[in-house]
């Protein structure tokens, strides 16, 4: 008979079709099913413990930052990153220094001080929390030439 | 009559009643110094002026000695108002000048405030610089300190500072409110602002040997 392994076929296809469907529902936001008018139940994520240095995932990727930056503050006053990283004082705290590539200006040309577009540390150089990615991530960095 | 006999000179002169009266309005003028003294050293009181409400509170509350998880707090006279009886009068008789400057509105906006931050907040690392940032201490001890419950940056410095005879202050500036303008060599911008201080100079060797 032809019809039985028709509709196996057919149960299969639905089968694993409302299987993807389904897996589909699961995947949720980080912030859980919850419309972003109200309080996402979901607990907050907490920062990892400081750590040696995060190796870096592919070629010039603004290092990660391997400590809690709670409370920390970048204003027109004050930027508390620079003040163990900067060239003169990451000597004596032991911190990463700023790359030299943060002293040139757009046009590539020397600055004696660090340029204005790299003042805010944090657009680039993220601090890690212990959130789950929600996918599996498959990135592979492509090898060192 | 046998009373009478075991009183002193002075005790037969004023009488028994009116020396009784005389201790016990004592009583009460001791105990109601102290009420005022411990009304002006609340958050609440603090607070109460709007200079300090606007500005500085709003900047604390940010941070890990307004609200944090175990809700063991640090208000305002715990760090600004010495504990111990000699330098809390002192301190209290230095803020009567702050009272005047109220009455004046020297600081009564927040840009005039920001305008002044640098003074006020150099006035307060002065004091703590000058007794070892004491109200610091009053919690956090150095000889109570775990460093293996700290985390890598923590337990690598303080050990290193305490040798240097540092004090919390020197490295801990800003911590509960925001920093004036200072100079860090980042640009045009605030330059030829004062330069923050690390506590860089290292105190007098008989002095170090002094607080050991």
């Amino acid at each position: 008979m032809r019809l039985i392994p028709a509709l196996a076929l057919a149960a299969a296809v639905l089968f694993t079709g409302t299987g993807v469907v389904s897996a589909q529902e699961k995947l949720l936001s980080e912030r859980g099913d919850v419309s972003i008018d109200q309080t996402s139940k979901v607990d907050m994520f907490r920062p990892e413990k400081d750590k040696e240095n995060i190796p870096r995932n592919f070629q010039k990727q603004p290092p990660l930052i391997p400590h809690s930056v709670k409370g920390y503050v970048v204003t027109q006053n004050f930027n508390k990153c620079m003040d163990c990283h900067s060239k003169e004082r990451a000597e004596e705290t032991g911190a990463t220094k700023v790359a030299k590539s943060h002293y040139l200006d757009r046009e590539d040309k020397k600055l004696q001080t660090i340029s204005p577009r790299r003042y805010f540390c944090m657009q680039c150089h993220v601090p890690q929390f212990d959130a789950k990615p929600l996918v599996e991530n498959n990135y592979k960095p492509a090898a060192k030439n | 009559m046998n009373l009478e006999k075991c009183m002193p000179g002075w005790l037969k002169r004023i009488g028994l009643t009116s020396a009784l009266l005389l201790f016990v309005a004592g009583v009460v003028f001791w105990g109601g110094f102290n009420w005022a003294l411990e009304a002006t050293n609340k958050e609440s009181f603090c607070i109460s002026c709007h200079e300090m409400e606007e500005n500085v509170f709003k900047e604390y509350q940010n941070t890990i000695h307004y609200t944090n998880r175990t809700g063991v707090r640090a208000t305002c006279p715990d760090c600004h108002v010495p504990k111990e009886w000699g330098p809390k009068m002192i301190r209290k008789i230095q803020a009567s000048n702050e009272v005047w400057h109220k009455l004046l509105g020297t600081v009564d906006t927040p840009e005039k405030f920001n305008a002044k931050r640098g003074q006020l907040a150099q006035n307060e690392w002065n004091r703590m610089k000058k007794n070892d940032s004491q109200e610091c201490r009053n919690c956090h001890n150095y000889s109570y300190m775990d460093y293996t419950e700290q985390g890598p940056r923590a337990s690598r410095t303080h050990p290193k500072a305490f040798d240097e005879s540092k004090t919390c202050i020197d490295c801990h500036k800003g911590i509960a409110h925001q920093l004036p303008r200072l100079d860090q060599h980042i640009g045009k911008q605030n330059e030829g602002a004062p330069e923050l201080s690390h506590g860089e100079k290292p105190a007098e060797p008989a002095e170090a040997a002094d607080k050991k």
